[in-house]
């Protein structure tokens, strides 16, 4: 049972009516004609007093009757085999009620797990580490990625290359495209690793039942469900013998999706104790083992035509997870700009360092990075105007409202031409183009349930990775039922409730929304029938809107939510709403463009973002506050990733020598720019919602900005992150 | 970490006492000896609590002009005290430039110039590095970005205090109280290179405690200047930092005295005596700082990773001196 409905989609100013097939069962996809009440407007997070006030229970803050305290030993060495591992004297110690030697024998990076116990307390369980005999085999190893590649390096895995295989990709002939061009470009740019810096380290309380065959772990996740399929495999237990929670969590960036090496270890000391067992990582292990974003080497060539027309993109690339892959750049040259010959070539380059993680948007803010910059290089050659550069060779109309408002915001034009002060402080202004494609996907299932109290809950099987998720789904379930924000409670972080997909990839807001709307109709039908005899008319006939239920032709007759929740039989009732696959919609792709301004003082080299305007488009935005945090959020992580963070090894001990917050250096509060975000609203008509993950395009383009800004300063590029005061006096001749 | 008991002596005489025995350390603020007691760099099985004891609190100019910091004075006291920030200029801003504002809170002045180096190897408990009693410094051959480029070996470290240098540059002592005895010493002289000892950076010996630091009067001419470049503005260490004192006749040419302390780039707060005496040798105007700041940098010794701080060092001591000397603007 369906229906076709023509709705009216795409931006204001270049609108599409596009008719689309609907399940019965499916409200209408909210629309450029949409009127609502409490979506697009701000609503404070619902939890922010929570969070603000220290009431918001986080893991770490999980505490259980009988509870120990885990704790992992790990190898100094990057590279070793165990010969024997001499756990006797720990196991002896008192207080200690679980020892375990971990599964692998070979070591292949410094800070990988080699043991674990669980004591009374973290005191005796560091105690108990120490008395842990480990007699290692060090073998040679390599941390530098130049070296790694080289034919005479230490083999990371057995006898295998350093080097895995390309990944390649290639449309049109990039050769004849740099023949054809009237201006070439070559350049080589470099990315550090950086580190996810959860504020919340990865980590978990894990607690068998006392037959041992159920198991409950709260821990820091971005996916419960995973968690619980993970832990289940591992376990050899039916996934609904897995309780997994995580009612609040401190950041995730990528780092936390399934059951990591520190809740497996939990679980299995709590198992071997017979008790719960709390295990969080100190910062050090976060730093050196729980993920990072891989390097880059990216050797670019492009080429432009009289008419600033790219004729080729050539992207030559190497870069390294560590022991761990996923380390291409590749995306952004391939989509951003439009360009007939295009060719890429990734490779991943294994050293011995802990493994990387999926890390906000992967690859892009790297490969986009390097991509701008070149842009920027091309357009000085070129003698072009960098924004109009970019204009040229991007097809995406979204992208082209985006650069005018931003320019606008920035003051584009006026501070691209002025003139360099004659001080030692110049300024730059730099622009950078960002792409996603978060769509969502089908799968999760929400509930949402009214109380006979006149309140609503709606219960998701997702996580807050910290963008507000709880906000969110409240704000379209109280639209859809035409209730207060202040009516409505969101319960998440268990996988006792419904379904829901990992919040990553974007995934969150664009996945579950359309869910719990379904649901808030489905729920609303059923409380039509309780209203339509109250109001001496048809279900059919009514509709919901400021806490009341009237008819639709008769707004007068009318009766309060709340009274209608009175007549409810029991306590509650409660209904059910799936995520649909996606209909064919306006475009799936998201564009965004973001404009930096730095300070650079050229003597001493040391660069200060003073602001950024950032255009993004994310479908229907459904709370701009919480969506400017999360564009806030992006910003800062990428300036601080063009300025700041580098997971630095040293080549002699092959060790992290930067795993604490004051070595690995985050961007601070006076580091913040002033930020001012704008949303360009498309209605893509994808689900009922319309909405689009903004988490990942947030943060593609802030790196670029600020490397382009500063080129702009120096009149020189600095081509490697993090632009540090040495680069900057390197690349003005000055070192 | 170690398990430690916190001990709070009646009086200075008992904590000196106690302090002096084996594996016992002393508590203030406590910013640095419990960060080094978390990475096992420090294992002491008593922490001796000074911040009960009222002889070590304190900020105050006395009538001679001479400025008493009690040794448990906070930074933040003594960025914000009016007559330091008056009188002492270089001082309060090297107090209010150091970490953040929490831990201006709780770091002392004992413990800003007592505080032991940041150096990553140092500070890793995986690493025997030389300070640490093992046979190697691993900057040398390693990644040494934040290391000394004047004064190193066979340790690399700088000197991690704000303080220290704003404090020589005004000639202060330290008074302190010990086993045997009082004693007074300039705090030019109250820290030491690696050669004398790689393991140490200062002269104070078990049980001693720094009660008190005396800055005299300064001239009523002089002006004075802290700066220091750092990579980020919140919470970061300098990788050089500078504090210059000029004492100059209103309208003269030339300068009566003047001293200029680089921190951040010596294994101590590194008095420049080449570019005092250059500032000596002439009319102070731009040229004049900018060879002085040349004189202090002539004998950088920078290792692989650390030239770039040498370019650094020359712009901050010299903009320190113009600002000092009222030639720029701050």
């Amino acid at each position: 049972m369906s229906r076709r409905v023509t709705l009216k989609l795409g931006i204001e100013g270049d609108t599409h009516d596009v008719t689309v097939v609907i399940p019965d069962d499916e409200p209408t996809p909210w629309d450029l004609g949409a009127r609502l009440s409490i979506v697009g407007k701000p609503t404070p997070r619902v939890d922010g007093a929570l969070k603000a006030t220290g009431a918001a229970h986080y893991t770490y803050d999980i505490e259980l009757p009988g509870m120990l305290y885990g704790a992992i030993l790990r190898s100094p060495w990057p590279h070793a085999r165990i010969r024997d591992i001499d756990l006797s004297a720990a196991k002896r110690m008192a207080g200690v009620r679980a020892v375990l030697a971990l599964d692998d024998r070979e070591i292949r990076f410094a800070g990988q797990e080699v043991a674990a116990v669980a004591a009374l307390s973290t005191d005796i369980a560091s105690d108990a580490l120490s008395v842990v005999r480990v007699d290692y085999e060090t073998m040679p190893f390599v941390v530098d990625v130049d070296a790694a590649m080289t034919d005479s390096a230490p083999r990371v895995f057995g006898s295998g290359s350093n080097v895995g295989r390309a990944s390649s990709s290639s449309i049109g002939n990039v050769a004849r495209g740099l023949e054809q061009a009237a201006s070439t470009l070559e350049a080589t740019y470099t990315t550090p690793v950086q580190t996810h810096v959860s504020l919340e380290t990865h980590g978990a309380v894990a607690s068998f039942n006392s037959a041992g065959d159920e198991l409950t772990v709260w821990c820091s996740t971005q996916g419960i469900f995973s968690v619980r399929d993970d832990l289940a495999v591992y376990f050899s237990l039916p996934p609904d013998k897995v309780r997994v929670v995580c009612e609040f969590l401190g950041g995730g960036f990528g780092s936390k999706f399934g059951a990591t090496p520190e809740m497996i270890v939990a679980a299995r000391l709590a198992k071997a104790a017979g008790v719960p067992v709390k295990l969080m990582l100190p910062r050090a292990d976060e730093h050196r083992a729980t993920g990072n974003r891989p390097s880059s080497i990216q050797a670019v060539k492009l080429g432009v035509d009289g008419g600033g027309k790219l004729t080729a993109i050539d992207l030559v690339q190497h870069g390294s997870g560590g022991i761990g892959g996923g380390a291409g750049s590749a995306g952004p040259f391939k989509s951003i700009y439009r360009c007939a010959n295009i060719r890429t070539e990734e490779r991943n380059v294994y050293i011995n360092a802990g493994p990387s993680a999926p890390m906000r948007a992967p690859g892009w803010p790297q490969g986009c990075f390097a991509l701008e910059l070149a842009m920027d290089e091309m357009a000085r050659k070129a003698g072009i105007d960098r924004l109009e550069f970019r204009r040229r060779n991007s097809d995406n109309p979204v992208r082209a409202v985006e650069y005018e408002i931003g320019a606008r915001a920035f003051g584009w034009s006026e501070k691209s031409a002025s003139k360099k002060s004659t001080g030692p402080v110049k300024r730059g202004v730099g622009v950078a183009s960002a792409e996603w494609h978060a769509v969502g996907v089908s799968g999760p299932e929400a509930q949402v349930l009214a109380y006979r109290d006149g309140t609503v809950e709606v219960r998701v099987g997702t996580q807050d990775i910290g963008t507000g998720t709880r906000t969110v789904l409240a704000i379209v379930a109280a639209e859809e039922l035409g209730l207060p924000i202040d009516r409505v409670k969101s319960e998440i972080g268990d996988t006792r409730f419904l379904f829901s997909v990992p919040s990553g990839g974007s995934l969150s807001a664009p996945s579950n929304t359309p869910a719990v709307r379904q649901a808030a109709a489905h729920l609303k039908d059923k409380l039509f029938r309780i209203a339509a005899p109250m109001l001496g008319a048809e279900p059919n006939d009514l509709e919901a809107s400021n806490a009341t239920i009237r008819v639709r032709t008769n707004p007068s007759r009318a009766i309060a939510f709340a009274d209608v929740c009175k007549r409810i039989p029991g306590d509650s009732i409660s209904a059910q709403g799936e995520r649909i696959p996606n209909y064919e919609g306006f475009r799936t792709d998201q564009a965004g463009c973001q404009f930096a301004e730095v300070e650079v003082d050229t003597e001493t080299g040391i660069v200060r973002v003073t602001r950024v305007v950032a255009v993004h488009d994310a479908g229907r935005i459904i709370d701009p506050l919480t969506a400017r945090s999360q564009v806030n959020g992006g910003v800062l992580m990428g300036i601080g990733f063009a300025l700041f963070e580098d997971r630095r090894m040293d080549p002699q001990i092959g060790i992290m020598v930067n795993p604490t917050m004051d070595d690995y250096k985050l961007l601070g509060s006076l580091d913040a720019p002033q930020i001012d975000v704008t949303f360009v609203e498309v209605a893509n008509g994808l689900t009922n919602t319309g909405v689009m993950g903004l988490g990942e395009v947030a943060h593609v383009a802030s790196t670029a900005a600020v490397a382009c800004a500063v080129y702009d300063a120096l009149g020189v590029p600095v081509r490697s992150l993090p632009i540090t005061p040495d680069r900057v006096l390197a690349a003005l001749g000055q070192v | 970490m170690n398990r430690f008991e916190v001990i709070t002596p009646a009086d200075l005489a008992s904590a000196s006492r106690i302090l002096a025995e084996d594996g016992h350390a002393a508590l203030a603020g406590g910013v640095d000896v419990l960060d080094l007691a978390k990475q096992n760099i420090a294992t002491p099985n008593a922490l001796v609590n000074l911040k009960g004891l009222k002889e070590l609190g304190g900020i105050e100019v006395r009538p001679s002009g001479e400025l008493r910091l009690g040794a448990t004075a906070k930074l933040s006291e003594v960025a914000e005290h009016p007559a330091v920030r008056a009188k002492f200029t270089a001082l309060a801003e090297s107090a209010g430039e150091a970490a953040t504002p929490q831990i201006r809170n709780l770091g002392t002045v004992g413990g800003n110039i007592l505080q032991r180096p940041r150096c990553w190897y140092f500070r890793n408990p995986d690493v025997n590095c030389l300070k640490k009693g093992g046979d190697k410094c691993y900057a040398l051959g390693g990644l040494n970005r934040y290391h000394s480029i004047l004064g190193g070996g066979p340790s690399y470290i700088v000197h991690p205090s704000n303080l220290a240098p704003a404090l020589i540059a005004f000639r202060a002592s330290a008074k302190i109280v010990g086993p045997g005895g009082e004693r007074a010493l300039e705090l030019e002289k109250f820290f030491t290179l690696p050669t004398v000892d790689p393991k140490r950076e200062n002269l104070l010996k078990p049980g001693e405690i720094i009660t008190e630091v005396i800055v005299p009067a300064p001239s009523a001419n002089a002006r004075s200047v802290y700066l220091e470049a750092r990579e980020k503005q919140s919470f970061d260490w300098p990788l050089v930092s500078a504090a210059v004192v000029i004492d100059r006749t209103p309208g003269a040419k030339t300068i009566r005295d003047v001293r200029v302390v680089m921190g951040a780039v010596a294994p101590i707060p590194w008095r420049s005596l080449e570019a005092e005496t250059v500032l000596r040798s002439g009319a102070l105007d731009e040229s004049l700082a900018r060879a002085a700041a040349e004189a202090a940098l002539k004998n950088a010794q920078p290792m692989s990773d650390n030239a770039y701080k040498v370019v650094i060092a020359k712009v901050i001591v010299r903009r320190a001196i113009m600002r000092a000397a009222g030639l720029e603007a701050a």
